[in-house]
């Protein structure tokens, strides 16, 4: 028996060695697993990265049985969703969990960022790592923007052609580049046809690349910390980090254990509220589009609506569209904007950590409000809130520069 | 640092607006049912209500007969014998025999597909909508509905039901109020008293939740055994963490 053992030891060593010859395989193992070092204290907030990547895995591979089955065509696509949903095998939980992973994905990514915003985890060294951050999370909102409209329900069509012409409200260009997207006068087959396209390859692509950017900018430079420490500052005889453990064994098994309970919640989601009350499938999206009729109440799906409702505070419509994209891409110049030298909010004043609670607290208010119909009361709520998201980026070179920072340990804390 | 003490007080007090404000909002509130997929027997008289009654106007065109035959315990031959007047063919899907030129003729617009248009309204709403037609001359088919103003449907349970009016709109000082569920009575009384109607429009709107989505009546207890394997996986996903981890702590 151990004879059997040994020759299939060697066996797969040799078949190893082999590749290894011809192909950078344990070097790359090493690099980004075995002998990536990570810092021993994560905690809570370091599992949404590695979520984010499992539905991202999620989505694609549900994205494929779908558009087996899904036609991209005005006249088709609403009975061909329901064709998913009642006569192809699994096609329901296939089209749940796709549904759920969109809603799933921009949850995790919020909290992602989040985390990031906590502990500084934007700055020097790491500007391109949260660069290409931003960037995957622009795209995964055009992403999910192209998917919300294959389904071709009211939502679906109404929520497209309000955005669409958001574009027109930009001057000279306007008229011309709105057509342009849609490659008709109102939301069309066309349109469908090319959002289907950009949605089912051209964005998944653009997000994998990015992927790729962000994990390889992350491994360049290091993983941060709830302490905000350099754990690179303190290397050991050897080289390696006295507060770093190798990423493989340590957090593959930790992050097993995370993605199984975030899988609870998932699963939970997808097998006994789908619809999530309306917030991940709206109801008015089960009426099929009808570009005769618009509905009374336009509200694009819950990640949307912080910005939505930026938009709509704004009296002007060019101004609004102008907000609506700073409010966006303004999270670009973080690294930047943040003049304290503290990383984490552990060990930076109260400035930071009440403007941070501010701005939660108002990105969550405006998420709210943008799903609400317009009223006077909420218009001027909306004015109000939005001006306190703005003053957490624009005021930033102020309130850290002047911020009563403590010091900060040479190693973090267990 | 007063200025964020004032800015957090301000706060507090936007969000006690923002919840006094939104339980305000609302409008009228609808009439409440609890659905109940698990009563075959209550599925089985709304989906004989349901092709009776809704079918030869509106179409299920995404639902098949057998699929229905299958999840409701109903026979191919009964299928056939009691619930399929359109065609023979169990494989078929529940469309409509009256062409659209000729609903636009009849109706003003073409009667909507019945599919999903529980997960559209939502049980509460399709519940109130067939409980509160009323008399009213001034529409073309005599009758209006309080749930859905002007709808251009007749009440076409009012055999069952009777025909209600719309009472107290005038109270005694004159003055107008907006009528509310409360403000129907019966002035004719049907072939159904007020409780057998109730219980077949429940029966009918417990059917369309299961038509609007047919995987419902199973999607959860699937969904049991999959969390089950989730949570067994957990906790030996945990030991194997707990056992890397002693050489750290």
């Amino acid at each position: 028996m151990a004879n059997i053992e040994k020759n299939i030891i060697d066996g797969l060593t040799g078949l190893r060695d082999w590749v290894d010859d011809r192909f950078p395989l344990m070097q790359n193992w090493n690099e980004h697993l075995a002998k990536y070092y990570a810092p021993k204290n994560f905690n809570f907030w370091y599992y949404f990265g590695g979520f984010a990547l499992l539905i991202f895995a999620i989505q694609i591979l549900t994205g494929i049985w779908l558009t087996m089955n899904y036609k991209p065509s005005a006249a088709d696509a609403f009975a061909s969703v329901e064709y998913i949903m009642r006569d192809v095998s699994w096609g329901w939980l296939i089209r749940y969990m796709h549904s759920t992973g969109a809603s799933a994905f921009f949850i995790v990514i919020y909290l992602h960022m989040f985390r990031a915003l906590l502990y500084g985890s934007y700055k020097k060294p790491r500007e391109l790592l949260w660069l290409s951050g931003m960037g995957l999370y622009l795209v995964l909102m055009a992403e999910a923007f192209f998917g919300y409209l294959l389904p071709w329900g009211q939502m679906s069509y109404w929520g497209a052609q309000v955005i669409i012409s958001l574009f027109g409200a930009l001057p000279f260009i306007g008229d011309t580049l709105s057509l342009w997207i849609r490659g008709d006068f109102v939301v069309s087959d066309v349109t469908l046809n090319r959002f289907f396209s950009l949605h089912v390859i051209a964005f998944p692509l653009l997000i994998f690349g990015l992927i790729g950017a962000h994990i390889l900018a992350l491994h360049e430079v290091g993983s941060n910390n709830p302490d905000g420490v350099e754990i690179k500052k303190n290397k050991n005889a050897e080289g390696i980090p006295v507060d770093g453990i190798p990423f493989h064994p340590y957090y593959t098994v930790k992050d097993i254990f995370g993605a199984t309970v975030f899988l609870i919640f998932f699963f939970g989601v997808v097998f006994f509220m789908p619809e999530m009350n309306g917030y991940f499938l709206e109801h008015a999206n089960f009426i099929p589009a009808n570009p005769l009729k618009t509905p009374e109440h336009i509200a694009p799906v819950w990640y949307f609506t912080p910005f939505y409702a930026i938009l709509r505070a704004v009296p002007d419509q060019l101004g609004g569209v102008i907000a609506m994209g700073l409010a966006t891409n303004i999270f670009l110049l973080l690294p930047w904007l943040d003049r304290s030298p503290v990383k984490s909010s552990r060990y930076r004043g109260w400035n930071f950590r009440c403007a941070l609670t501010l701005f939660v607290i108002s990105f969550f208010i405006l998420g709210w409000l943008g799903m609400q119909p317009v009223t006077p009361l909420f218009t001027w709520m909306a004015r109000f809130f939005s001006l306190v998201y703005f003053a957490f980026f624009l005021l930033m070179p102020f309130y850290t520069a002047i911020d009563n920072d403590k010091s900060v340990p040479d190693r973090v804390r267990d | 640092m007063p200025s964020y003490k004032q800015l957090c007080k301000l706060t507090f007090i936007l969000l006690m607006a923002i919840s006094a404000s939104a339980s305000a909002a609302g409008g009228a509130k609808l009439m409440h049912m609890e659905v109940d997929l698990s009563n075959q027997e209550s599925l089985q008289r709304g989906a004989k209500t349901f092709v009776n009654y809704c079918l030869s106007c509106h179409a299920a065109a995404y639902m098949r007969y057998n699929r229905m035959g299958q999840d409701l315990g109903i026979s191919e031959e009964v299928l056939k014998a009691n619930f399929m007047f359109g065609t023979d063919k169990v494989g078929n899907t529940m469309t409509v025999a009256m062409t659209n030129p000729d609903s636009l003729r009849f109706f003003g617009v073409s009667p909507p597909d019945l599919s999903v248009i529980a997960r559209a309204r939502g049980a509460d709403w399709l519940y109130s909508y067939f409980k509160t037609f009323y008399v009213d001359k001034s529409r073309p088919f005599g009758v209006n509905n309080l749930t859905f103003k002007d709808v251009g449907m007749p009440h076409v349970l009012w055999e069952l039901q009777g025909a209600q009016r719309l009472a107290h709109v005038e109270s005694e000082d004159g003055a107008h109020h907006s009528p509310t569920y409360a403000d129907l009575e019966i002035i004719t009384p049907g072939t159904q008293s007020e409780e057998e109607y109730d219980q077949t429009v429940q029966d009918l709107v417990n059917f369309m939740v299961y038509l609007g989505e047919p995987i419902k009546l199973k999607r959860g207890k699937i969904g049991v055994w999959v969390l089950m394997y989730l949570f067994v996986f957990m906790i030996v996903a945990y030991m194997l963490k707990k056992e890397y981890w002693r050489d750290i702590h």
